[in-house]
């Protein structure tokens, strides 16, 4: 798609562009590329002959949707700010025929909104997609409410749902189209649309429900999901040059968990650590924890993530380095817990 | 039910009549229904038994036996807990075998209290949840314009229900798509599960609420069936530009006086000896 972008650049009275550097709502989707990728990638399934509606609660800048909106308006329903209504009205639009994407930030679509989506669609089978974007703690300073630390706990525990973080928007766009014909809902997971690109285009190890692995690793394996992808990554790289042997496995879908690579892991390392923007209650560590148990494997875990708690305020970069969920923070959590007596112990 | 050529053909004595004898029918089947779960809703049942009757015998485009047919017209039951007087329409429509009301909520069975779209045929849409399926209705009615087909939807909503806030936002997206395809019936029974809607929360002036949402506005005595059928046929055959909020006012338990007299039969059971009488006190009212 060739959009022209100029409408989204900030003019002063005299209609020319403000300085560079500063910026307003639509422009922001200039330093957004995730987000101004998905208004196009929901677009090329219009294009592609699916019947795709797109809703959103007045975020249609916020979310990249001006790009889809630009495209196709006769599929783009603006329902302003109504979340609930939103979601149940995809529900009615589901029944005819239609395949409806409700876009929202990730704390008002999946808390807010946890029993529409639960009653009117997961339980009526209706084929919507959810997409929660400005997951975790992306949001920074805006603070808790607009946070979404449980997202991934109240979306796995829905039956018929499928839960999906992609890691970036490469991965974002293959599991797109590759759930657009899923007869049953899907939660795609979003972060705020600036993370660093990890996959490159049409990278074919990206496929629903298959985990991706990165490297294995006898030490520990890193298993992380979304927006922790990259950072793993990085942390592997410093943890490696270190002389650890560590994997990383991208996670992205949580829901079906793909256990085959869990177990892999289980077996292939001494310790397995889940990294998530997320409580580490219920969300990746605890369907993780969840399999290992089902099984009777009983491979050290380290659950690294939100312990329990609402995030102080900062930047989302600051946030990152509090919680030691950025490269650096992540291998220093893998060093601590590699030492730790939980690793060397016999109890297995 | 073809489409109607003139309002004297459908709004005949007859039809009417017809109305009359299965809104009779959902009540009687109601107490029986009732009878094999040991609990249920009559009174909410029993005021809106001559709406269900006037929408599925008098005004729904169905095709017999098809609950699936695309361009039928949609009923979405926001007081799903009066679902025990839609399903022996739904069977009666041929949609599933009578049969399985007999079994309704034992175990396996797909008759509930609440409807459940994925069990019963010809329930277009699930509900339960009190202040959803305005929302579910509109899109539909939204569906029918994107993909062309010309259906309506009708919302049987409760009274109580209309505390819930999603219903407001419902009615200010259709109010400001001017969705036409979209009426809202509401059974204004006056009451809820605690009491007087209007001593719990007031919902009044409710036709100036609806109207100040965008919405046309329609006062009908609810178990006037001849008003029902007219009111509902001019909306289905008018193609109006607004949707339209048809305010039935209702009497809850209606049909048996001390069910009348005393709103604790939002949910109750009656054991034999009462069951019989009131269905001699129904049986009897016709």
């Amino acid at each position: 798609m060739n959009l022209n972008t100029d409408s989204l650049v900030p003019r002063g009275a005299d209609g020319q562009p403000l300085a560079e550097g500063s910026w307003h709502i639509p422009s922001m989707l200039l330093k957004s590329p995730g987000l101004l990728a998905l208004g196009e990638q929901l677009g090329a399934l219009v294009d592609d002959g699916e019947p795709v509606v797109v809703l959103t609660p007045d975020l249609s800048f916020s979310n990249g949707l001006w790009a889809f909106h630009e495209r196709h308006p006769e599929r783009f329903l603006q329902l302003g700010v109504s979340e609930q209504n939103s979601v149940s009205v995809a529900a009615g639009l589901a029944t005819t025929g239609l395949r409806p994407y409700v876009t929202g930030f990730a704390s008002f679509l999946a808390l807010l909104c946890c029993e529409q989506i639960r009653t009117d669609i997961a339980y009526t089978r209706q084929p919507v997609r959810l997409i929660g974007h400005h997951s975790g703690i992306t949001f920074g300073f805006y603070g808790t409410s607009h946070h979404a630390t449980e997202d991934i706990a109240i979306m796995r525990t829905i039956a018929n749902m499928t839960v999906v973080a992609p890691a970036d928007h490469v991965a974002m766009g293959v599991l797109l189209k590759a759930y657009a014909d899923h007869p049953l809902p899907v939660y795609f997971r979003m972060g705020r649309g600036r993370e660093p690109i990890v996959y490159e285009p049409d990278d074919e190890r990206i496929r629903p429900g298959q985990a991706i692995v990165h490297a294995t690793g006898d030490d520990l394996t890193i298993i992380a999901t979304g927006t922790t992808v990259h950072p793993s990554l990085l942390a592997a790289e410093e943890l490696r040059a270190e002389g650890h042997s560590v994997g990383v496995i991208d996670l992205h879908t949580i829901k079906p968990l793909d256990e085959a690579a869990v177990v892999a892991a289980a077996q292939g390392s001494r310790g397995l650590m889940t990294v998530e923007e997320h409580n580490v209650y219920g969300g990746l560590g605890g369907a993780v924890a969840e399999t290992l148990t089902d099984r009777g494997i009983g491979v050290p875990l380290l659950r690294h993530g939100i312990r329990d708690e609402y995030a102080p305020i900062g930047p989302p970069t600051h946030l990152y380095r509090h919680y030691r969920l950025d490269g650096p923070g992540i291998a220093e959590e893998a060093r601590a817990f590699l030492k730790s007596g939980r690793m060397t112990s016999d109890v297995r | 039910m073809p489409a109607s050529e003139g309002a004297s053909l459908t709004t005949s004595s007859e039809v009417v009549e017809r109305i009359r004898e299965r809104a009779q029918f959902v009540r009687l089947e109601t107490v029986r229904l009732i009878s094999i779960a040991k609990t249920g809703h009559y009174s909410s049942t029993f005021s809106c038994a001559e709406i269900l009757a006037t929408l599925y015998y008098g005004v729904l485009r169905l095709r017999h036996g098809d609950p699936q047919w695309p361009d039928r017209d949609r009923f979405v039951m926001g007081k799903g807990h009066a679902a025990v007087g839609l399903y022996p329409i739904l069977a009666d429509h041929g949609f599933f075998d009578p049969e399985l009301l007999d079994g309704y909520t034992r175990l396996g069975n797909p008759l509930g209290d609440h409807p459940d779209m994925t069990k019963v045929p010809g329930c277009d849409f699930s509900s339960g949840s009190l202040g959803h399926n305005l929302s579910v209705g509109l899109g539909m009615a939204l569906g029918a314009r994107m993909t062309g087909r010309d259906f309506n939807v009708y919302a049987l909503l409760g009274d109580g229900e209309l505390h819930e806030g999603q219903i407001w936002e419902a009615a200010a997206a259709a109010g400001h798509y001017g969705v036409g395809n979209l009426v809202a019936i509401v059974d204004r029974n006056g009451y809820c599960l605690d009491g007087k809607v209007d001593d719990i929360i007031t919902i009044e002036p409710l036709a100036d609420r609806w109207r100040a949402f965008g919405w046309d506005v329609v006062e009908v005595d609810g178990h006037d069936v001849p008003a029902l059928l007219d009111t509902l046929l001019r909306l289905r055959d008018g193609a109006p530009a607004k949707p339209t909020a048809v305010i039935a006012h209702t009497v809850k338990g209606k049909g048996v006086g001390f069910m009348e007299r005393d709103f604790g039969w939002h949910l109750g059971w009656l054991a034999e000896q009462d069951e019989a009488a009131v269905i001699r006190e129904l049986k009897d009212e016709k």
